[in-house]
């Protein structure tokens, strides 16, 4: 509270009428120019929320005269964004995927445009560069479970792996130790010897048997695999869940089975596409 | 009587003295016209330089098909720089800043020579502003036509005078900007567009502006830009020396200064008549008679009027003069005139610089490639290791061709033995006319051959005729071992 308002008798002007240990505060008003900018920023507050989105409101939020709205114009963009693409993606729509290779122009939007979906929808999984992780597969090198040429890449990613999708790639690995198909121990000696198909020790003739028996009719006989049932090379030094004898033998008790979703129920035809050339474009594509 | 003021008289008197403004106010400025050699020279740079201005953008050159046939063209969408025969790409702006210093260096030269040569004569405030004061003075009369109509009260013909005046002044103003617009676009079918309320609104944007801009700073701010928006005549001053030619004034034959009755002695007086003829002429209001100042931007039209008024009067002319301080200082002690020293060692060393950056400059415009190669190593994953083995390192290669013709390459590593290059998809290794060309390259070796850790590669690009024209490093990672 202002105790005593006084005079100055030096600059005319009255002082606040605190006092703090003797000093004693000048009221002096502020600069018009202040004033005014201060008025027309509240004038020019008044003015934007009429003319603009401002106030929240329980179910939303006053929309302004001008009917701008930020998100509006950010859909404009997006289309305006789709619309100087869509020559493109007319274009990919319209040639078939093994021509589109044949066009530099064409194939390097393609790998941008694959990239750009691949950045969004694959990295989760598969990494930046498609160089994948334990049980998630490697893009980037030469092996691949269901196929590398273009037309099973683009399968593979349009109806996915184990899933519901009814055009999904199916199929199932035994939980050989879990379901008591083969004991531990022949568990451990199938083991051995698919350690030794890739020249990791040797195996008895007891794990031969048991893997003609119960494996070679996926993984062949040679232990090569089958891309048609997703059955991966034995005899390669590339695995998935590692090549370690544990991880191996887990493999063989428990089985893997891993999945992957069906893209074509989210996206489109053209992106499709462009991701399935992007994956190719990696390096291993057949 | 006691002079120490007590703490209260001090404060006091702080207070009770005049509040300062803190500018000067502006007095307007109504120079007169002048004729004579200096005016004469002003006119033909002012034309010569206008001219260029207006008319570069129409110059075409024909560059074959697919490309501008604009001969100076600063083409931003299409990231090319056009100048005759010579295309600058983006990363080689560093041409424009050696053309800035170029400049610079060329400013400093001309100032330790000529003095402020470049404010009187050729800077594009003084240029457009002397456009506008002519015409001014059509429509509103010289000087005392001026004066008078500005303090009449305000009348019909006053406002047709004026609103003439800023309508002529709106119109050049405009066409500034507009031919500004046409070193970036295309000027012919440019212009069409503009008229017919067809061109981008960046087109208009910079139209607007740059009226706006020529408007205010040529018809409204006019000296005030020189002393006080403009950096140059604050340090020019250090660029000066008495060996630099000045508009000079000589003190010691003008004064005393007076007004002389035809046919009265010259004895014991200056040759000044104090007609103030020379402040009436002069474009930043000032009197040279006061000395060397910082306004003065020497444009010399103060000699031409004291010339007229010498030769009136019947006295030598010369009285305001373009020469050095130092041999002003001869004249005054009546002592010989030494010669004009254009050669030393401040303008030696701008000179020198000059040839240097000129050297430099040529060196690499000579030396430029008509390809380039930018090499980008894909770090996720850092290498493949297939299946049977081998490792493998993917890039992506860009090649720049800077030629006009479509172009067949090879391209080679250097410094990995046994490695081998497969480009994705089905393309050749071309690249089309003035555009960048983007492959991804496999490179790969077989495990016995792969590095351990990284090694420095070499990608190479040669002609069909097996010429190197480019090459880039880049590293190859192999599994540590």
């Amino acid at each position: 509270m202002p105790t005593k308002i006084e005079k100055d008798a030096v600059t005319g002007t009255d002082t606040t009428g605190h006092e703090w240990d003797g000093v004693k505060e000048l009221n002096t008003p502020l600069p018009s120019w202040w004033i005014y900018t201060f008025w027309a920023t509240i004038v020019f507050a008044i003015v934007y929320c009429v003319l603009y989105p401002a106030w929240p409101s329980l179910d939303g939020h006053t929309r302004g005269v001008l009917g701008y709205w930020s998100r509006a114009e950010l859909a404009q963009e997006l289309d305006t964004q789709v619309r100087a693409r869509g020559r493109y993606v007319e274009r990919i729509r319209a040639t078939p995927l093994a021509d589109i290779g044949k066009d530099p122009e064409l194939l390097n939007f393609a790998i941008a445009g694959g990239r750009s979906a691949f950045q969004t929808n694959c990295v989760q999984c598969h990494g930046a560069g498609g160089a994948g992780s334990k049980g998630y597969p490697n893009l980037a090198d030469d092996e691949w479970l269901w196929g590398g040429k273009l037309d099973q890449l683009h399968a593979t990613i349009a109806y996915g792996v184990r899933n519901a999708h009814e055009k999904s790639r199916q199929s199932a690995m035994p939980r050989f130790g879990a379901d008591g198909i083969l004991t531990a121990a022949q568990v451990g000696a199938v083991t051995d010897y698919v350690l030794s198909l890739s020249g990791h020790g040797t195996a008895a003739p007891e794990g031969a048997k048991l893997f003609q028996d119960n494996c070679a009719a996926c993984h062949q006989a040679d232990g090569k695999g089958n891309q048609d049932l997703g059955a991966p090379n034995l005899a390669d030094g590339l695995w998935l869940y590692g090549g370690d004898r544990n991880s191996i033998y887990r493999s063989v008790f428990y089985a893997r089975n891993g999945s992957m979703p069906a893209w074509a129920d989210r996206l489109d035809e053209a992106t499709l596409k462009m991701l399935a050339i992007y994956v190719h474009s990696l390096g291993g594509g057949r | 009587m006691d002079t120490r003021l007590n703490d209260e008289d001090a404060v006091s008197v702080r207070v009770r003295k005049e509040a300062q403004p803190l500018y000067a106010t502006r007095i307007k400025v109504y120079p007169r016209a002048v004729a004579g050699r200096w005016r004469t020279i002003k006119w033909s740079v002012l034309v010569l330089l206008l001219a260029l201005y207006y008319l570069v953008p129409w110059l075409r050159w024909d560059r074959g098909p697919g490309a501008p046939d604009q001969a100076i063209l600063i083409d931003l969408e299409g990231r090319r720089g056009w100048f005759f025969d010579v295309t600058i790409w983006p990363q080689e702006v560093y041409f424009v800043t050696g053309l800035l210093i170029l400049g610079a260096v060329g400013l400093f030269l001309a100032t330790s020579l000529f003095g402020r040569i470049w404010c009187g004569f050729a800077c594009p405030q003084t240029v457009w502003t002397d456009l506008f004061m002519l015409v001014e003075r059509l429509i509103e009369g010289d000087r005392n036509a001026r004066v008078r109509l500005d303090r009449a009260p305000m009348s019909g013909g006053k406002i047709a005078r004026k609103g003439l005046k800023h309508a002529a002044w709106l119109a050049i103003a405009a066409a500034t900007g507009g031919a500004w617009v046409f070193y970036y676009v295309d000027a012919p079918s440019t212009v069409v567009k503009i008229f017919r309320g067809e061109a981008s609104l960046e087109i208009y944007f910079f139209i607007g502006l740059l009226t706006a801009t020529t408007y205010m700073l040529a018809g409204w701010a006019r000296e005030q830009v020189c002393t006080y928006m403009c950096p140059w005549p604050r340090f020019q001053a250090a660029m000066l020396d008495e060996q630099s030619l000045l508009v000079t004034y000589e003190k010691w034959r003008g004064e005393t200064r007076g007004k002389h009755k035809a046919g009265a002695s010259w004895e014991g007086r200056g040759d000044c008549v104090d007609c103030t003829l020379c402040v009436a002429v002069c474009p930043m209001g000032i009197d040279i008679r006061d000395g060397q100042q910082l306004e003065c931007i020497g444009c010399g039209l103060c000699v031409d009027a004291c010339n007229q008024t010498m030769d009136k009067v019947g006295r030598p002319r010369g009285l305001i003069r373009w020469d050095t301080l130092a041999r002003q200082q001869d004249r005054e002690r009546r002592a010989a005139v030494g010669a004009w020293r254009a050669l030393r060692p401040r303008t030696l060393l701008y000179g020198a610089l000059l040839l240097i950056v000129t050297g430099a400059m040529l060196t690499a415009f000579l030396l430029r490639t008509d390809t380039e190669l930018t090499v980008q190593r894909d770090r996720s994953p850092n290498f493949v290791r297939l299946s049977n083995g081998d490792i493998r390192n993917s890039y992506t290669v860009k090649v720049l061709n800077k030629t006009r013709e479509e172009r067949s390459l090879v391209l080679s590593l250097d410094g990995l033995a046994q490695a081998s290059l497969a480009q994705v998809g089905d393309g050749a290794f071309t690249v089309h006319p003035d555009s960048v060309g983007t492959f991804r390259i496999l490179v790969t070796v077989p495990a016995t051959a792969a590095p351990s850790g990284s090694r420095s590669i070499e990608f190479i690009v040669r002609d069909r005729q097996g010429r190197e024209r480019a090459a880039h490093g880049a590293v190859f990672i192999g599994p540590a071992r």
